[in-house]
């Protein structure tokens, strides 16, 4: 998926002169393509996050596309100050990358793990929230973001289990409802979207017929979808690689609880608790229940 | 073998049952580790409990695997841990947790906390009138963060001679080199500004180390150590990919044939 990102901004950057990336320091290898062919346009601004987004928004302010690119929590966390007044606040055209979705960086250990960026990013005005669950979404999130001059935040996962999302309408802001059902709706994001699949298949083999729904825009959520499945009635279950508080899980929660009827609902996510587990992004979501391969 | 080979010999142990990267890193490291565990802090496996002790922040949390082998050689890691790094149920993370194992000041791998963290030990030691200094390591491009240097005017301010900040200069950061990135190359007048007393020494000699981590100082006291990242690994040394490179069976065997032991 980073590299998806890379060479799709890479591509729109040969039409658009305004795109520019900015890094404190990541991207080694992955990022080359858009440095080699834009040296003028790529910016390693050094191990310094919070100056990163304060210069972007400076960038943005001039008329430029800076995109911000770094580990989740130091491209959300270690800056967020600058993210709530530069970016956001000043509704500043600045797109923030994050890599290394939820346990991604598994045996790195907490410091480098990415399980609270929706919850910070979401709580922010103007700031678009997204997770693309496949390289499809990856690619048409990055497409679509160049055309929107609002803040937004990208967070970039990783797993090896191909396309999901065969739709023709990816949509930022936009659920994409992979598979029609009826009794009950699996919604992911990003990481969790193999896990979805995997779950929905055990479901099918015991005779239930659920909606596969990624929801790759956490913010602005998507009402209307989120509605029309409590309308009929439809158990509702969340899957994010994430806590759930604040995340995916609590953004639907939130529409099932103002709609004035109640549904079953259960949030599948990382519970109120650090890992100070070591091991792999396997190893640490099998600790917290969320592998359903088995 | 001389007790930092053995030390490095541990880290590429280390390297190789887990996979994991940040070598370049941890070798950068390993005189300076050592010389202050074994030649200058008053730190053993008996004292590490006490308030009076020093006390060693590894601010470059990254750098891990080369204050585990070192704390190991103390006698305060076990070898049960050692064994334990970043596997599948492991023990010891790639970067510092402090409940893991014993022996931590603090949990670090996020850059530019570890310096700040340092300070506040060393406040505290004051106002509890305490003896022991309070010793960190940042690297060259950690000390890009602002962090840093919000850490270094207050430890002058404050007269902090019981604080001393140690870079670890291999000149690499994360995507090349680091003067290219950010010029560092006056980082020395720079501490010296910041009210620092200052010395520049080659970070891969110990008694040059002990000398200067043992001079008295009225000021916070700035140790610029120059180094060379993957250092004691031939096709790592200078590298940048030293940050990346994992070890498989033929890297390993590679890097065992040239560990050098001087
Ligand atoms: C706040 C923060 N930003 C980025 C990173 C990712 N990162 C880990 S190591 C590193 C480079 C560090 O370079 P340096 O301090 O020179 O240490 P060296 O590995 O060269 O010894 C980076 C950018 C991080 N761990 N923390």
């Amino acid at each position: 998926m980073r590299m998806v990102f890379a060479q799709t901004l890479t591509e729109l950057a040969r039409t658009d002169k305004d795109i520019c990336l900015v890094t404190p320091d990541m991207g080694y290898s992955i990022l080359d393509c858009f440095e080699k062919e834009f040296p003028d346009r790529f910016f390693n601004v050094g191990i310094a996050e919070q100056n990163a987004v304060s210069v972007a928004a400076g960038l943005a302010l001039s008329g430029k596309k800076p995109y911000v690119y770094s580990i989740i929590p130091f491209v959300t966390m270690r800056c967020f100050e600058q993210i709530r007044v530069d970016v956001a606040y000043m509704n500043t055209n600045v797109k923030l990358v994050g890599v290394g979705a939820g346990f991604e960086y598994g045996a790195a250990g907490y410091t480098h793990q990415g399980v609270e960026d929706f919850s910070v990013m979401r709580c922010l005005p103007n700031m678009i929230v997204c997770g693309a669950g496949d390289n499809r979404e990856m690619e048409e999130i990055v497409k679509q973001s160049t055309q929107i001059k609002t803040p937004m935040y990208m967070r970039i996962g990783r797993h090896n289990k191909g396309i999901f999302n065969h739709t023709d309408n990816i949509i930022v802001g936009k659920a994409s409802v992979l598979e029609e059902g009826e009794d009950i709706a699996l919604i992911g994001v990003s990481n969790m979207m193999p896990d979805v699949m995997d779950y929905a298949k055990k479901l099918k083999a015991q005779g239930r017929k659920p909606y596969i729904i990624s929801m790759h825009t956490v913010k602005p959520i998507d009402k209307d979808l989120i509605l029309s499945l409590v309308d009929k009635g439809v158990e509702i279950n969340t899957f994010e690689e994430h806590t759930i508080i604040g995340g995916l899980g609590s953004a639907v929660a939130e529409v099932i609880a103002e709609s004035g009827k109640a549904v079953k609902f259960k949030r599948y996510g990382v519970p109120d608790k650090f890992s100070h587990y070591v091991g792999n992004q396997y190893y640490i979501k099998e600790k917290f229940g969320l592998n359903f391969d088995k | 073998m001389l007790p930092v080979t053995e030390i490095r010999k541990e880290i590429l142990d280390m390297g190789y049952r887990s996979k994991a990267s940040h070598l370049g890193s941890a070798l950068s490291l390993v005189e300076i580790l050592y010389t202050l565990y074994f030649k200058v802090a008053n730190y053993s496996k008996d004292n590490y409990q006490e308030p009076t002790r020093d006390k060693i922040v590894l601010s470059k949390g990254h750098g891990s695997a080369a204050l585990y082998a070192v704390l190991h050689k103390k006698g305060i890691i076990s070898d049960e841990a050692i064994n334990h790094y970043s596997v599948n149920g492991g023990i010891l993370p790639c970067h510092i947790d402090m409940t893991a194992a014993p022996g931590f000041e603090a949990s670090a791998g996020a850059l530019g906390h570890g310096i700040g963290i340092a300070v506040g030990l060393a406040m505290a030691k004051k106002m509890d009138d305490l003896p022991g200094h309070v010793y960190t390591i940042i690297g060259d491009g950690e000390a890009q963060e602002g962090s840093v240097w919000e850490a270094a005017e207050l430890a002058s301010t404050r007269h902090l001679d019981n604080f001393t900040v140690i870079v670890d200069f291999n000149e690499i950061q994360a995507s090349g080199f680091s003067n290219k990135i950010i010029d560092q190359r006056n980082l020395s007048e720079r501490f010296k500004s910041f009210g620092f007393t200052v010395y520049d020494v080659d970070g891969h000699n110990i008694e040059e180390l002990e000398k200067v981590l043992k001079i008295p100082s009225d000021k916070p006291k700035a140790i610029v150590a120059h180094t060379i990242k993957g250092k004691g690994v031939k096709f790592m040394e200078g590298t940048v990919h030293s940050h990346y490179v994992r070890l498989n069976d033929e890297l390993y065997a590679q890097a065992l044939a040239e560990l050098e032991d001087k």
